[in-house]
Order: structure tokens, then C-alpha cells, then sequence
């Protein structure tokens, strides 16, 4: 289930069966499920500035993702996913916002596969696709629900298991198309007399490893975000969707078949380093059911 | 392979799909300023701190037959050659309109420094320093009346410098580089309005200067612009360097008078006090009434609460005083509970397209204020009527002139009533822009709003109606917020509307209409 969710402020990658891992479905099989994920965020970077700011206290997110996957092919996966998100500010005056964030679709090709010493060696491509659902506000940071951007993004994972361990390597191109804001001018490092706003582009790197068998999976994983452009929160100002939002995160994950057609994940993780970025926590739990479309064979 | 090959082709036709992100923003590539009237005898138009357009000296310039003039000329000639792809936009740029772009450059000086200072380790708010500009936090803090009232001195020097300008400019007739040789390209629109003095240059002169007292960080930064604006408009061939020259140093001097002017109209004192501001709170409660709290964290003093005694620069002081409205609804009245109920039921709704109308018309912090947003509003309009240098100006000095007289009323009306906004009121009210930090009633944005539009309807009567709905939505979009009560945008508006109509007034009897 491919699913990186670029979520405002405090964007944090919700995973289930991911994008950046080497996990496929089989042909005709469709996996569908649903993920409740709580984020929460106190101290943030203004700029490069680590901060608190008494008049929002903690960000929080309640997000509901309903999400899956199907098998084109054994090789060729479609993975969706729908998100409903809730913000909140603990101190201060400034309302929350609520509303269906951006809907993404992604492909996922196992390319590759090769026998590499004891184990295997594994590539992967994806592309993805992301756009808001709901004219949502974006410029209401740290409080909108997303970034309002139309999103497309290229991938490319490399996994090498040896027995039950894996390592898994992915890294993706995220293009951002410019969003519209409701208001006529606004100031990055200078005036732009526009509503339209560049958005920057980002790379993500993923980094993940742990043991993998019989649907099993616990994974540790560290990860990236850097915005290709953008600027930074000026000392004491609000933030903005076009901010250079940078965040290097750790986590953890688990998958567990239940039954052999009923999944539960979970997962959490945290951010360690930022630049326009709330210190994000995010814990997630899911429950994903696996059907076969195929027609029973004979 | 063949996969591979629609694999890459897809990720291609993607993202070629977003590919677009060039912004082109409003005032781009705008044509040059062509305008319909030369208003040749605007020199004898009412100015406002001058008693006329020829109260600063400026002396005849060389006649053209001198050998020093046609080397002038020979520079521009020179300033010709090979003009680069820079130079060209820079002209292109200038050449739009002097008085526009030195407003969309205050425009953007005002948002640069629209922050509020954070909070010192104990809790107290340190405050920007005239007398020490550059450190934290940078002087100024332009919020809504210091921009208010920056924008209005910065037009109204500009106007009386415009006119003495146009003076001179009848009084020596010299005309421009162009008229007076061949092989002087005109990269400007030619026109048979003498060059001497160059209105650009007072232009540049006259808001460089203001930046001594306004915006003292960015002096370097606008001298460069105004350098760079004569220097523009002298490769346009509209004027030679003694035009330059004789212009900068009348506007610089317009610019002293209207300095010593804003030294002596008690801005400076507008912070107050700590034991003024407890003051304000006692004689509140003393009065039975709710008195206004800081909702920040930690608790800001209240913004600029001497505002109110400033002194305008043409409205009597006593005038604009008068129109301070009578008080919001009582603190325990149905009314109050009423109006409380209604900002309730808006943020409870967190309706698209009320939460748009909030975000169009906030202009908080770290934006050029709601006098920039209507300076934006009227800067369009004008484009398109093909303005004089001088009658752009003239149309920006009223409706700056009559904001700064609404930043005066309603901040003297907010400190006068000193009542609470509605999420002090009721907590549960939740806003969709930042609380301001200073009373409620009259809302800001209603009286800008009300004084721009009035202004404005009367300099372009066919627009009118536009500016009253515009004005009508700016002051809902604070109820909408959850930051304002209908009494204080209701008010704000009646009030505003009066300021408004003082500028009316003015301009039947400045020699302009």
C-alpha cells in the first residue's frame, strides 16, 4: 500500500504496506483496510531555530485513512489511499481544521529480482499521483489539514533479504504543483503579488530493515524529507505551505497476519531533526483485509 | 524492456503535467505609463504641509543651448549603448509608473516588518528601538496603525513634492532629452511635459528620505532602488542628470518638512506605559465593564494604545475625535450575548467559503496590513485609467491620508471602551486568523475599509459599488474570523465612511477633480 501522506505542517509518511517497501500483492488479490493514525507536536523549527510557541501549544492530527492495495500482476501493484484529517491546537485562539485531504494512487513494480550471494536482491519502481480532495485551506499552517498541492512522485526502492532479514532501500522525487491561496499577495523573502504559490519539490529517502516472513514484518526505519526549494519562517511569523520543510525521522513498524486474510500494522515514529517542521510524533494502528477477485480456478 | 519503456514515459507525461510553476504576478509587465492628461497646471494644486508648489526653491535650469546640457545629453546617449536584457526590464519596470512602484515597495517594506516581537526569557516583550534599529526586534513593528500612518506620510510628501514638482516644471519649461536632439531613444511614453525637474528623481528623492524615519533598516536597500530609478528612467531618455538632480534634492527637502512634521505628532509615545496600560484596565472596571485581556501567552502589552492621540496631518484633531462612536453593547446585555452568539455560530460552521473571506481579507501579521490590501485595490484601478505621475499621487495622498485618520479614530475608540473580543468573551469561539492584540470595538479593518471605499467611490464613481460590497465583506470577514463582534465592524464602517467623506471634501477643493 503505497501511501506517503505529505501532511501539512507536521507531514509524517503514515505506512502501512508501503511504497518504500518490497511487498507485493498477488495478481487479483485486493488488500483494503483502514489506518487511524494520532500525531502531536510541541516545539517546531522557525527556520533552522528550534521553538515553542505558547499560543498554539500542541499540534495534533487525528488522521482515518482508508486505504489499499490490488494486483494487477504478480509483478504490478495499484495502491490508494483516502485520508480524513482533524488538526487541533492545545493553547491559543486559532480553530482546527477537518476535512478529506489529498487522495493518492501509485503503481508499484517489481522490476527485478535476482539472487545475489545467500540472498536476494530486489528492484523496485513507483509512481505516484496525489491531489486535494476538498478545496481545503492550505494557508492556514500549522492547522490545515494538507498542502493543497497536486502531487506526482517517481521511485525507486532496492531491497536485499538474506533468510528472515531484510534491508530495504527506497528514494522517491516528489513534484509539487503550485496551489492557489485565498488571499492576493503574500511575503516569502519578498513580496509576490500572486495567489498562486511554488510549492517545492522534495526527495524522500527511506531507510528500513528487520525481519520479514510469512507476512510477518518488524521493521526500524529512518527517513528523510527535504524540500528542494522553499524559504523560512521568519523569526516570530506564521509558517506557509512553500516553507523549506526538511525532517529526518526514526520509527518502527510491525505487520501481523491475524488469520491469513486479516492484517494488523502498526507503527510509530518520530522526528529527530527539522527545518520549518514541527518535532512530530505520529503513532498509527491499522487493520487491512486481504480478498481474492479471482475466479476459482476449475 | 517494453514496460520499463511505459514506465519512464508515464513518470515524463506526469510530471510534464505540473510542470508549470512560473507565477506571474499582478503588476508584471505592465506597459509604460501613458497617461491621458499631462495635468499641466497641477502645480497649483492644493498641496498639504507646503503652503504652495513654490515654497522650496528650485533654481532655473541651464538653458539648453549650454555646452553643459548637450553633454547631458551625450550622457544618456551614452547610457544607451547596448543596452543589456537587465537594464531594459529595470526600465520597463520604472517606467509603469513612479508612484506605483514606490507603493508596491512600501507595500512590501510594511509586511517585511508586520511581525511581532517574541517574548524576552521572562516573559516580558521587548520592544523595537528607533535608536537602535538593527537589533532584535527590528524597528519598526509596521503593524496595522504605524503602516497606516507610514503609507499616508509617504504619499502625502510624494504629493507635495509632485506638485511643487509640476511647478517648476511650468514655471522653466525645459523640455525633455528627446525634444531637444536627435539620437536620444524615448523608452518611455514621449510626452510634452517638461523634464526639469524629473519626477522621478523627486519621487526617489522624497521616499528615500522618508526612510530615514520610517523604515531606518532599509535606508541602503531604497537608496539603491532610488538610484536605480533615475538612473532607469535617465536611460529611458525622459531625463538628463541636472533633471535628476535638481528633483532629488527637492524632494529630499519636501521630504524634511514632512519628517520634522511626524516627529512632533506624538507616534512616538504611542506604547505607553506599563502604568498606563494598568490604567486603561482600571478605569474600565471602574466603569462596571469587562475589560479587555491579552489573549497571547505570554500576555502582550496592548498595541500602540496612545495611537489614538496622534495628531493627523490635515483632518483637525478635535474633528476626528468627534466622530469616536458611542459605546459597544454593554458587558452582560442581551445584545452582547446575542452578537457573541452569532461569531459562535460563523466559526462553529468552519464554512469554505466564510473562512475564504476571512484569509482574503485578513492582512495580519507578517502582511502589508488592510491599508496595504486597499493601496493594492486602488493601484489596479488606477493603472487602468492612464493616471499623471502627479494625479496617481494626488489619488493616493486622500485615500492614505483618510486611513491614517481611521487608524487615529479607531484606536482612540478602542481605548476609550478598552472591551474584550469575542473569544474572550466566550472561549469556546475559535478564530481563523490570529487574535489581535488590542481591544475590539471599532474593528480596524471596518474603519480602513469604510474610509478606503468612500475615497475611492469618489475617485472613481463608476467602481463605486464595487468598493461598498468590498468594504462590506472586509468588515464581515471579521465577524466570520470570530475575532470581531458585528457592533464593532458595524461601527467601524459608519465611522470610517465619515473619515472618508472629510477626503471628499478635500479633494472638490484641491484644484485636482
Amino acid at each position: 500500500m503505497f501511501v506517503l501522506v505529505v501532511c501539512c505542517f507536521c507531514s509524517i509518511a503514515v505506512k502501512a504496506q508501503t511504497e518504500t517497501d518490497a511487498i507485493m500483492m498477488d495478481k487479483n488479490e485486493l488488500c483494503l483496510g483502514g489506518i487511524f493514525a494520532y500525531s502531536k507536536w510541541t516545539n517546531y523549527w522557525e527556520g533552522s531555530l528550534k521553538r515553542e510557541n505558547l499560543n498554539i501549544g500542541s499540534v495534533s492530527s487525528r488522521q482515518y485513512h482508508f486505504m489499499g492495495t490490488y494486483g494487477l500482476s504478480n509483478k504490478v501493484n495499484l495502491l490508494f489511499n483516502v485520508p480524513y484529517i482533524i488538526t487541533k491546537a492545545s493553547a491559543g485562539t486559532l480553530s482546527g481544521l477537518k476535512g478529506f485531504q489529498d487522495a493518492s494512487l501509485a503503481v508499484k513494480w517489481d522490476a527485478y529480482n535476482k539472487k545475489v550471494g545467500k540472498g536476494n536482491f530486489n528492484l523496485l519502481l513507483g509512481a505516484g499521483f496525489s491531489t486535494p480532495l476538498s478545496n481545503y485551506v492550505a494557508d492556514f499552517q500549522p492547522l490545515s489539514i494538507g498542502m493543497g498541492s497536486t502531487n506526482f512522485n517517481g521511485r525507486l526502492t532496492l531491497d536485499y533479504s538474506v533468510n528472515k532479514f531484510y534491508a530495504t532501500l527506497s528514494n522517491a522525487y516528489i513534484r509539487r504543483s503550485n496551489i492557489e491561496i485565498d488571499r492576493t499577495t503574500y511575503f516569502t523573502d519578498r513580496q509576490i503579488q500572486s495567489n498562486q504559490v511554488a510549492m517545492p519539490d522534495m526527495m524522500q529517502f527511506n531507510f528500513g530493515t528487520g525481519y520479514r516472513f510469512n507476512g510477518t514484518i518488524a521493521e526500524i526505519s529512518v527517513s528523510n524529507m527535504t524540500s528542494l526549494s522553499g524559504f523560512d519562517i521568519r523569526r516570530n511569523d506564521m509558517p506557509f505551505p512553500s516553507n523549506r520543510m526538511n525532517a529526518t525521522m526514526v520509527g518502527g513498524y510491525v505487520r501481523y497476519n491475524l488469520v491469513s486474510q486479516l492484517i494488523l500494522v502498526g507503527g510509530a515514529n518520530y522526528v529527530v531533526a527539522g527545518r520549518n517542521f514541527g518535532q512530530n510524533t505520529l503513532v498509527h494502528a491499522g487493520l487491512f483485509y486481504v480478498i481474492s477477485l479471482k475466479k476459482s480456478k476449475n | 524492456m517494453k514496460k520499463l519503456n511505459a514506465f519512464i514515459y508515464t513518470l515524463i507525461l506526469c510530471a510534464a503535467i505540473s510542470c508549470k510553476k512560473d507565477i506571474i504576478e499582478q503588476t508584471e509587465g505592465l506597459a509604460a505609463l501613458n497617461p491621458t492628461s499631462t495635468d499641466a497646471n497641477a502645480g497649483e494644486w492644493k498641496t498639504i504641509l507646503l503652503s504652495s508648489g513654490a515654497e522650496i526653491a528650485v533654481p532655473a535650469p541651464l538653458p539648453i543651448a549650454d555646452k553643459l546640457y548637450e553633454a547631458e545629453l551625450n550622457e544618456i546617449k551614452g547610457l544607451q549603448q547596448n543596452i543589456t536584457k537587465d537594464q531594459q526590464k529595470e526600465i520597463d519596470y520604472w517606467a509603469a509608473g513612479g508612484v506605483l512602484r514606490w507603493n508596491e515597495i512600501m507595500r512590501e517594506l510594511v509586511a517585511k516588518y508586520n511581525l511581532p516581537p517574541y517574548q524576552n526569557e521572562d516573559g516580558s516583550y521587548p520592544f523595537p528601538q528607533a535608536a537602535n534599529p538593527f537589533a532584535y526586534p527590528l524597528f519598526p513593528f509596521s503593524n496595522p496603525p504605524y503602516a497606516a500612518r507610514a503609507y499616508a506620510y509617504i504619499a502625502a510628501a510624494q504629493y507635495d513634492a509632485l506638485v511643487a514638482t509640476w511647478h517648476y516644471k511650468k514655471l522653466y519649461g525645459r523640455l525633455a532629452p528627446y525634444k531637444n536632439t536627435t539620437g536620444i531613444n524615448t523608452k518611455v511614453t514621449p510626452t510634452d511635459l517638461p523634464s526639469y525637474p524629473s519626477e522621478a528623481a523627486v519621487l526617489a528623492g522624497t521616499t528615500a528620505e522618508m526612510m530615514k524615519l520610517l523604515f531606518p533598516t532599509e535606508i541602503a536597500n531604497i537608496e539603491q532602488k532610488a538610484a536605480s530609478h533615475q538612473l532607469s528612467m535617465m536611460r529611458a531618455g525622459a531625463a538628463t542628470r541636472s533633471d535628476m538632480l535638481a528633483g532629488e534634492a527637492l524632494g529630499r527637502a519636501v521630504a524634511q518638512k514632512f519628517i520634522t512634521r511626524a516627529r512632533n505628532d506624538k507616534a512616538g509615545a504611542a506604547i505607553g506605559t506599563p502604568a498606563s496600560w494598568t490604567q486603561l484596565e482600571d478605569d474600565c472596571k471602574a466603569r462596571g465593564e469587562m475589560a479587555w485581556i491579552s489573549l497571547e501567552s505570554p500576555k502582550r502589552p496592548p498595541m500602540l494604545p496612545g495611537f489614538g492621540k496622534v495628531i493627523p496631518i490635515l483632518m483637525p484633531a478635535s474633528d476626528l475625535i468627534a466622530l469616536r462612536p458611542g459605546p459597544p453593547p454593554l458587558t452582560g446585555s442581551a445584545q452582547l450575548a446575542k452578537e457573541t452568539q452569532e461569531v459562535f455560530d460563523f466559526v462553529q460552521k468552519q464554512d469554505r467559503e466564510n473562512i475564504r473571506i476571512a484569509h482574503f481579507w485578513a492582512d495580519g501579521v507578517g502582511t502589508y496590513s488592510p491599508p496595504g490590501h486597499w493601496n493594492a485595490i486602488a493601484a489596479k484601478d488606477f493603472i487602468a485609467q492612464n493616471l499623471s505621475e502627479v494625479k496617481w499621487s494626488r489619488n493616493m495622498a486622500l485615500l492614505n491620508l483618510s486611513m491614517m485618520d481611521a487608524a487615529i479614530i479607531t484606536w482612540e475608540t478602542k481605548y476609550h471602551y478598552f472591551n474584550g473580543r469575542p473569544c474572550q468573551v466566550k472561549p469556546a469561539i475559535k478564530t481563523y486568523t490570529g487574535t489581535p492584540n488590542f481591544p475590539a470595538y471599532i474593528s480596524g479593518h471596518s474603519t480602513f475599509s469604510g474610509a478606503a471605499a468612500t475615497v475611492l467611490g469618489y475617485l472613481t464613481p463608476a467602481r463605486a459599488d464595487d468598493y461598498t460590497k468590498m468594504a462590506n465583506e472586509a468588515s464581515l470577514s471579521r465577524i466570520v474570523s470570530g475575532i470581531h463582534f458585528r457592533s464593532d465592524c458595524e461601527e467601524g464602517l459608519k465611522v470610517g465612511k465619515k473619515v472618508g467623506e472629510y477626503y471628499i471634501n478635500r479633494g472638490n477643493a484641491d484644484g485636482a477633480q
